[in-house]
């Protein structure tokens, strides 16, 4: 019973896997954490799209409001974050699908995918903000 | 030869996992729809930046876009609690804490659901 309880604590030392800073990072690997990682912001950028739907709903003082918290300097920031993010898990999303097709599980297509995913989400990132900064005459 | 095992070998019901595959099915079902509704928001968002209050409102309360836009809350916030939850199962050990934070992640997750619904209906069908 006493063994029981200690196991129950987790006072018994059991083998544990190598952490994260042991391996030689690679491109899947990077790609794998950056997915949850983006996922995770997401959480909070799906926040800050409720919230700005809720500026909308409340009238044109708020929405006021809300804009000028989005629209300035550090707004956008997390708004390009956000776009990137949300692009990021898009395309990496798209990559879980065609692995989960039993597909696209050897090493050179591994690779391929991973630096799709990232080369692709800043690519359509910046491509999207140049065209909507670049259309209303901003830059 | 008959077998000298007994019925016990086989996992009960959804033994000690207590679920299927629901959870891997649910997330898979959550991301195709959001892979087309994130898409519309993406095309939606960039086409009302910096555009004035009454054409955003006019926008958002036609049926084409609020009807993706409340179908985008359900799906998406499904899609992030069932993410969320695996991300707290996997780094918080703590049982307590664990349980805490996965309630914490479900009601957080519905009121972030439930408010863009009610904004969405809002802006279509108030005042």
């Amino acid at each position: 019973m006493a063994e029981a309880g200690l196991e129950r604590k987790g006072a018994i030392a059991r083998p544990t896997s190598p952490h994260l800073q042991v391996y030689r990072p690679l491109i899947n690997m990077v790609m794998s954490i950056m997915h949850r990682i983006t996922g995770a912001a997401l959480y909070f950028g799906t926040i800050v799209l409720v919230w700005w739907l809720i500026g909308a709903a409340s009238g044109p003082e708020y929405f006021d409001y809300v804009n000028s918290w989005l629209g300035s300097p550090l707004g956008l920031v997390v708004l390009f974050g956000f776009t990137w993010a949300l692009i990021h898990h898009l395309l990496g999303g798209i990559r879980h699908f065609i692995w989960d097709t039993g597909r696209g599980f050897d090493l050179d297509t591994v690779n391929l995918l991973s630096w799709l995913t990232i080369v692709g989400s800043v690519v359509i990132t910046v491509a999207l903000w140049a065209w909507a900064l670049l259309s209303r005459g901003i830059i | 030869m008959s077998s000298m095992r007994t019925p016990l070998k086989n996992v009960r019901h959804l033994g000690s996992a207590k679920s299927g595959a629901e959870h891997f099915w649910l997330q898979r079902v959550t991301a195709v729809a959001n892979l087309f509704l994130v898409i519309f928001l993406l095309w939606l968002v960039f086409s009302l930046a910096g555009a004035d209050y009454i054409s955003v409102k006019r926008t958002l309360s036609s049926p084409l876009v609020a009807v993706p836009l409340a179908l985008l809350m359900i799906s998406m916030v499904t899609h992030m609690r069932l993410g969320m939850q695996v991300v707290i199962e996997d780094y918080i050990h703590g049982e307590g804490c664990k349980i805490a934070l996965l309630l914490l992640n479900t009601f957080s997750a519905i009121l972030v659901g439930a408010t863009g619904i009610f904004a969405v209906l809002k802006l279509s069908f108030g005042a």
